[in-house]
């Protein structure tokens, strides 16, 4: 049975997209099978980000629609043979996004994949509630400023009580993904500092991805920052990510910074 | 539609009881609008989606005053759904309807349309709200109160273990302890318990209140923020002192 992971943020235009990419690339890479799953209905985007927009057939509402099979929708990545990606529609009506529908997909993309990678609209609406719903783990994306930091903090208070592991009593795990962060602008203090971030949403830190032209440059090119140029700045965020999330103990740096904070922000009990 | 009118069932009305916050203008109605103002300013969405009751008491007011201030309130999408300690001469048909004070309320039934039909419904008798008890009951959160979740413990005390998040929100009868982060909004003592007292860890709330009386982010000393304190009230004052 594979994991599902939501990648949620609440606030708009933090990456989401291009992490849930960055991620899914990087594990499929180890060969573990991974699939991406974009619930932006309307507002698709992931499939430009993995370069795939040419070879959408069918999309998620197209499955749960009874449209399509579901193996009809899935398009495998040109580069790496084990990840996928399901689209969303660009036309139809988000309201065509059922709960049930959604959960008969997931459930069937569990069976057959390692890791199912949701990656969320922005917002707290359906789009999102229903990304999450499923999940067993969430990323939540966030920049270092106010509003997406408090943006996060609602987020994660829904994972914590709209989602299924919570309304049967359990607990979701909840990693921060800390990314666009600018070392240049840290030091001059125009952003949030790390442990300030850490210490209003406290869950634990997943990594540090960097604010860098690498994604710009690969999402022209249609292609996941860590299959277009793995030696970037931000693919080693994401890959050491990846590493974090197969359950790995690895230290966090702060771009522009030499320490490491590995005891100390790590070791953090998770909320 | 025909099955409907042939087959009469008692309609529900189940009991719903809402902690409603009271408003309570004070004459110069200019200068109670114009706090009111301040204070929505201060935190928006303060009275958005709560049952409002306005309280005149006491109050003089006829009846064009009252419809007055209904008025700029409406202006201001604060919305009443009812008055407290109004003379019935005083209320008018398009205004909120009169309340008195809330109690807890169990399910009631409308009375059925005949005798048949009451005799097929099994007659149980709602039970009697149960006395007060002689305890104080408290609320413990183990976790942080995130962005948008409000806790409503009208009943005592609210502890919570963890920090509470800008634009989250306790409401409690009795105090409120936070051994974390205060950012958002704590108001103690609203079922009318002036002492009632705030505590916490590390002050950077955008709101606190006891008892009705409040102090925005704005209000509270500089050299507070930051540092554990806690707030009471001495009579009308609001007292804030530092727990270091
Ligand atoms: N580390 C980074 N450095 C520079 N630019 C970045 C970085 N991460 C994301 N961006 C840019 O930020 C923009 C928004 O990114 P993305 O589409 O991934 O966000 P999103 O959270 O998915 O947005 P939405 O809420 O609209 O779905 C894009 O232009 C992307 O290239
Ligand atoms: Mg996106």
């Amino acid at each position: 049975m594979g994991k599902v992971i939501v990648v949620t943020s609440g606030k708009g235009g933090v990456g989401k997209t291009t992490s849930s990419a960055a991620l899914g690339a990087a594990l499929a890479r180890n060969g573990e099978k991974v699939v991406v799953v974009d619930f932006d209905v309307g507002l698709r985007n992931l499939d430009l980000i993995m370069g795939a927009e040419r070879r959408v057939v069918y999309d998620l509402i197209n499955v749960i629609q009874g449209e399509a099979k579901l193996a009809q929708a899935l398009i495998r990545d040109k580069r790496l043979e084990t990840l996928y990606l399901l689209p969303a529609s660009q036309t139809r009506d988000k309201d065509n996004l059922t709960a049930e529908g959604v959960e008969t997909v997931i459930a069937a993309l569990k069976q057959s994949f390692d890791w199912v990678i949701c990656d969320s609209p922005a917002g707290i609406e359906r789009g999102a509630t229903l990304a999450m719903r499923h999940a067993d783990v969430a990323i939540v994306v966030t920049n270092p400023e106010v509003s997406s930091v408090r943006d996060s903090d609602r987020i994660i208070g829904l994972l914590d009580s709209k989602t299924l592991m919570a309304e049967q009593g359990e607990r979701m795990e909840k990693h921060l993904l800390l990314t666009r962060y600018d070392p240049a602008r840290a030091e001059r203090g125009d952003m949030l500092k790390v442990d300030d971030v850490l210490e209003i949403l406290s869950i634990p830190l997943l990594g540090i991805v960097p604010e860098s032209m690498d994604v710009l440059r690969a999402s022209n090119v249609g292609s996941p920052v860590t299959l277009s140029d793995e030696r970037s700045a931000p693919a080693i965020a994401y890959f050491d990510a990846a590493r974090r999330l197969r359950g790995e103990l690895l230290p966090v740096t702060i771009p522009g910074e030499k320490r490491g904070f590995f005891g100390k922000l790590f070791g953090r009990k998770a909320a | 539609m025909t099955s409907l009118l042939t087959q009469p069932r008692p309609i529900r009305l189940k009991g719903r009881s809402f902690l409603a916050l009271a408003l309570t203008p004070e004459h110069p109605f200019e200068d109670w609008l114009a706090q009111l103002d301040h204070l929505a300013s201060r935190s928006t969405n303060f009275f958005r989606r709560r049952p409002l009751v306005l309280d005149v008491t006491g109050l003089e007011i006829d009846r064009s005053q009252l419809r007055e201030l209904l008025d700029k309130l409406g202006e201001r999408n604060v919305r009443i759904m009812g008055i407290e300690g109004a003379r019935p001469s005083l209320l008018g048909p398009d205004m909120p309807p009169p309340m008195a004070d809330g109690r807890p309320a169990s399910d009631i039934e409308a009375p059925a349309e005949d005798e048949r039909v009451e005799a097929k419904t099994p007659e149980k008798a709602a039970p009697p709200s149960p006395p007060p008890p002689k305890t104080s009951p408290s609320m413990l959160v183990t976790e942080p109160v995130r962005s948008g979740q409000a806790l409503f413990f009208p009943e005592g005390d609210v502890t919570v273990v963890g920090s509470v998040a800008s634009g989250a929100e306790i409401i409690a009868g009795g105090s409120v302890h936070i051994y974390g982060t205060l950012r958002g909004r704590v108001m103690a003592g609203t079922m009318g318990n002036g002492s009632a007292r705030i505590f916490c860890s590390k002050l950077e709330a955008e709101l606190v209140a006891i008892d009705g009386y409040y102090k925005t982010a704005e209000d509270l000393e500089r050299d507070l923020r930051g540092k554990a304190v806690q707030f009471w009230l001495e009579g009308d004052t609001f007292k804030v002192g530092s727990l270091a």
